[in-house]
């Protein structure tokens, strides 16, 4: 029996990623963000997705890639995670690509060694198709962003 | 009667599905006799039956379930093979169960003689041992049977209202001979009450073996046999006809009344109508916003439409969700009634405001605290009998519950008429406690002192309870019902009764909250939490406004209020300004306040839950959305009195959700200083202002000195003279005042130099007593000498 995978792909900083479309919600467009002061520095902000609120998480910010230039608008992938929904937020958006996972056909390798590891730390494995190579995100742990404790400024 | 009848309602409703299954699995059955699944299935219906009946005391539904359950059981575990007889006695043992809830229904018992039992229940008991088989009665030749009427099935019906009143002679005979299949269906299906469905199924049992050998015949009416045989007059059968079709029709909206008026209804299902219920609202207000500009007015009277059916629409919804509070308190009876037999009280209950209603969630959070409010009452509020008649009391005590909707919330009272709360016993007991200090004492008015058996200090301490006649745990009760953001709030007259008062919201769904804006953004601050909103500008600003080691106090009406700005809340800098808009908020027992750069409006708020990477913040509730479609985040105040300067690490320590530490007071927010070369502290809320004079401004009369200082004479006392230490000399000309006021009493403290203001809970310890000196504590991490402020201000001699 053939089994295949579909992949929702998009673009980071030049780099090619993918997350399996059963985990996408949807798409969206630049939303405005609400910003969370204090928040950890890899969340953007709050965006109203039809009444709900979901938390954009800048995925070069998580990834520890440079910051997006300040003209460039990022994309929103709305992605569910331990049951809540998350939206991480992307450079581009790719097209959805079939990928053949049956024996014979192609298999996740492991990442690279020598890919960072903050890079390394978020995806799962990647995919060496004809002509690029897909990094396939773990929505789960991308949208983990452990709270850094801020500065609460307060006197004594 | 109320609740049992309430009761009676879940059980009829919950009944008529569980029936309605079991038919399907009945039939299900026949197909597939084996099947232990199904077996199983309809054992525990009729098990979930019996086991209510017999709680409601229905004893022939009891009884009669009683012997369905010994069938079921011996069928599932393999012990009888599910044959056409078996099935068939079930089937009628379901209508027989379904005809005495339908009695239940209408009398509201399961007595009414119309539904033989007895019958169905021989049978079962003949099908459970083996004896089922035709009965005799079968075997008798049906002559009378004479015209066809199956276009008619409803006289049949009818007629059979008046014979079962008293249970014929022959019922079997009557009833089983006649009946084919077809036709005990189409009796069972028109059945009107129990009565016609119970004589059907009679007939049921033996209808089988009848079928088989005259599948031809034409089948009288069962009237007509009746009459016939002379068991009833054909007048009767007339007379019959008219009540039955009089009360079909009758019975048909009776019955709507309990089963039929309500459908069960999956809460998630409800959760999501609230959530695009909320979504609506929201784009509503978008469109609204929108067409205010707009010339055509076509649109604008949509809009208005949409305003309005959106506005009730939500309301709908909203009350979905409600439910009366008559469900907790149908337990607090038999509450009452054990804790007063157990504690030999005798104690009349009254319940007012039974369908007062309030979200389902709140419901369940209350139960708990309400049942201990209650348990206490009964337990330290209402006297013994012989206690009540000696102060010339009736020996019965009073308790009553009341609630009712007020402004918005739901208010909860339980009131006794018992002994009461004596403050001067709470206060003596929370000073030696030290949960508060004597002067504190002093200063609190009796509403506060009765209210400090709430104090998680206070309320842990076994002896206390004894002494204070109120029990332990109200702190987790206060605890309980602020979480759901309620308040709580006690009041007694010693010797005339206590009553507790608890408001809660309507929901937790939607609340009230203050919107305020700092820079481009927006905030939330729950209304809960809000207690007044003080606006200072330049000369106020800078005469009410102080620092104290670096940290920014209030003088607010004589007491002083930390401040932390919205910036520093934010995790940013503080802003410099010239005038300031202070939101005073309370949480728990610290009240601060909060400075913003613009106050927008009060408005209702949808509270939404925010992602988990956002959990771990204090300074957040939750989020909302706004009109205009943007996210605000709403701010937890407690949580921020936590992080912040307000409260330090070793309040939070003292929090009941960090376990409560022993012995450990509440937190007080303290002001330390230096003197002598030592640390002392006083009560902050002792301090109304701290100023510093240049030594030559001090003046003397006789021993004693003095500055002028507002149009008056403030009189000095030096702390460390008075603690017992050496004064040391500052280099820089200048003393460290504290102003202390008690009524008309002014008087300035000398001290070396203000350190800090904290909030810690103390623990008081002996070490370091002396004249002036209460004792010591650990106060950040450093034994610290707790000024005796009365001793020091009656030794200066001012106003003592």
């Amino acid at each position: 029996m053939a089994r295949s995978l579909q992949y929702c792909t998009f673009w980071v900083d030049g780099l090619f990623f993918g997350v399996e479309v059963s985990g996408v919600q949807e798409v969206l467009r630049y939303q405005p963000l609400t910003v969370v002061p204090s928040a950890p520095e890899a969340v953007q902000g709050l965006i109203n997705l039809r009444g709900q609120i979901v938390t954009a998480l800048d995925l070069r910010c998580r990834l520890g890639l440079p910051p997006r230039p300040e003209d460039a608008l990022p994309m929103n992938v709305i992605v569910r995670s331990r049951g809540e929904v998350v939206s991480l937020l992307v450079d581009d958006i790719g097209d959805v690509i079939t990928v053949d996972t049956s024996p014979g056909g192609l298999e996740i390798e492991p990442t690279p060694a020598n890919v960072p590891s903050t890079v390394q730390d978020v995806v799962s494995g990647v995919l060496a198709l004809p002509d690029a190579i897909l990094l396939v995100l773990d929505a789960d742990r991308a949208a983990d962003v452990s709270v850094v404790p801020q500065p609460t400024g307060g006197t004594p | 009667m109320d609740d049992d009848a309430e009761i009676i309602a879940e059980f009829l409703v919950e009944s008529h599905e569980n029936l309605d299954q079991l038919d399907r699995d009945l039939v299900d059955l026949e197909r597939d006799p084996g099947s232990r699944e199904l077996l199983s299935s309809i054992f525990r219906t009729i098990h979930t039956i019996k086991g209510t009946s017999g709680f409601l005391a229905f004893n022939r539904l009891e009884a009669l379930t009683h012997v369905g359950e010994n069938l079921l059981s011996r069928l599932r575990d393999g012990q009888m093979e599910m044959t056409g007889p078996v099935t068939e006695s079930l089937l009628s043992m379901v209508d027989t169960v379904r005809a005495l809830l339908e009695s239940v229904e209408a009398s509201g018992n399961d007595t009414a003689a119309a539904v033989d039992v007895d019958t169905v229940v021989n049978t079962l008991r003949q099908v459970l041992e083996g004896a089922e088989g035709p009965s005799p009665a079968a075997e008798e030749p049906a002559e009378d049977r004479a015209r066809p009427d199956a276009a008619e099935p409803t006289p049949v019906v009818e007629a059979s209202a008046e014979p079962v009143s008293d249970p014929v002679e022959e019922p079997e005979e009557a009833l089983v001979e006649p009946a084919r299949e077809d036709d005990v269906d189409e009796v069972a299906d028109h059945a009107a009450g129990g009565v016609v469905a119970e004589v059907g199924d009679a007939g049921l049992v033996e209808a089988a073996e009848l079928d088989a050998g005259e599948p031809e015949r034409v089948h009288p009416k069962l009237g007509e046999i009746l009459v016939e045989r002379g068991i009833v007059s054909s007048a009767d059968i007339e007379e019959a006809l008219a009540e039955q079709s009089a009360a079909d029709q009758g019975d048909d909206t009776a019955r709507r009344g309990v089963v039929d008026s309500s459908v069960r209804v999956d809460v998630d299902l409800l959760d999501s109508l609230v959530q695009l219920v909320g979504e609506l609202v929201l784009t509503r207000n978008q469109v609204l916003q929108r067409t205010e500009s707009q010339d055509d007015i076509e649109l604008v009277r949509a809009a208005q439409r949409l305003d309005l059916v959106a506005s009730e629409l939500q309301e709908g919804i909203m009350k979905t969700r409600m439910q009366p509070i008559g469900q907790v308190w149908s337990k607090m009876p038999r509450v009452v009634r054990d804790l007063a037999v157990q504690l030999g009280r005798e104690v009349d209950l009254q319940m007012e405001g039974h369908d007062t209603e309030l979200d389902r969630s709140l419901l369940e959070a209350l139960k708990g605290p309400l049942t201990h409010l209650v348990r206490n009452a009964l337990d330290h509020g209402i006297e013994t009998p012989a206690d009540r008649t000696a102060a010339g009391k009736s020996a019965q005590g009073r308790l009553l519950l009341r609630s009712f909707h007020e402004s918005g919330q739901v208010v909860i009272e339980i009131s006794d008429d018992g002994k009461g709360i004596d403050p001067d016993v709470i206060a003596r007991v929370a000073i030696e406690r030290g949960v508060i200090t004597r002067d504190q004492a002093a200063r609190m008015e009796t509403r506060e002192i009765v209210n400090l058996i709430f104090r998680p200090g206070f309320s842990t301490a076994a002896e206390v309870t004894n002494v204070s006649g109120r029990g332990v745990g109200m702190d987790v009760v206060r605890t309980n019902i602020e979480r759901i953001g309620g308040t709580v709030d006690m009041q007694s007259q010693v010797g005339v009764g206590t009553t507790c008062r608890v408001r809660i919201p309507l929901t937790l769904a939607i609340i009230p909250a203050l919107v305020i804006g700092e820079g481009e953004e927006t905030y939330a601050i729950p209304q809960a939490n809000l207690v007044e909103l003080v606006r200072l500008e330049a000369e106020d600003m800078t005469r009410n406004v102080e620092e104290v080691a670096g940290a920014p106090v209030l003088r607010l009406r004589g007491h002083l209020l930390p401040l932390v700005s919205m910036a520093e809340v934010l995790g940013r800098t503080r802003p410099e300004a010239d005038a300031l808009t202070v939101v005073v908020v309370q949480a728990d027992d610290m009240r601060f306040g909060i400075c913003v750069d613009k106050v927008h409006d009060t408005q209702e708020i949808v509270v939404k839950p925010i992602g988990r990477q956002l959990k771990l913040l204090p300074t957040y509730a939750g989020a909302t959305i706004m009109g205009d479609g943007r996210v605000a985040l709403i701010l937890d105040v407690p949580g921020i009195a936590h992080a912040h300067a307000i409260a330090q690490q070793s309040a939070a320590a003292s929090r009941p959700a960090d376990g409560v530490v022993a012995g450990a007071a509440d937190s007080t927010a303290l002001l330390v200083l230096e003197v002598g070369g030592q640390r002392a502290a006083l009560p902050l809320r002792e301090v109304s202002r701290l100023e510093e004079f240049t030594l030559d401004r001090i003046e003397k009369s006789g021993n004693a000195e003095a500055v002028q200082y507002r149009d008056g004479i403030l009189p000095l006392v030096r702390l460390a003279g008075a603690i017992g230490l050496v004064e040391r000399v500052r280099d820089d000309d200048q003393v460290s005042v504290v102003v202390h006021e008690s009524g008309a009493t002014r008087i300035g403290i000398v001290i070396d130099r203000v350190l800090d203001v904290v909030d810690a809970a103390v623990v008081r310890s002996d070490v370091g007593r002396r004249a002036g000196v209460l004792g010591s504590a650990v106060i950040g991490d450093r034994v610290t000498d707790l000024v005796d402020l009365d001793a020091v201000v009656a030794l200066s001699g001012v106003g003592a």
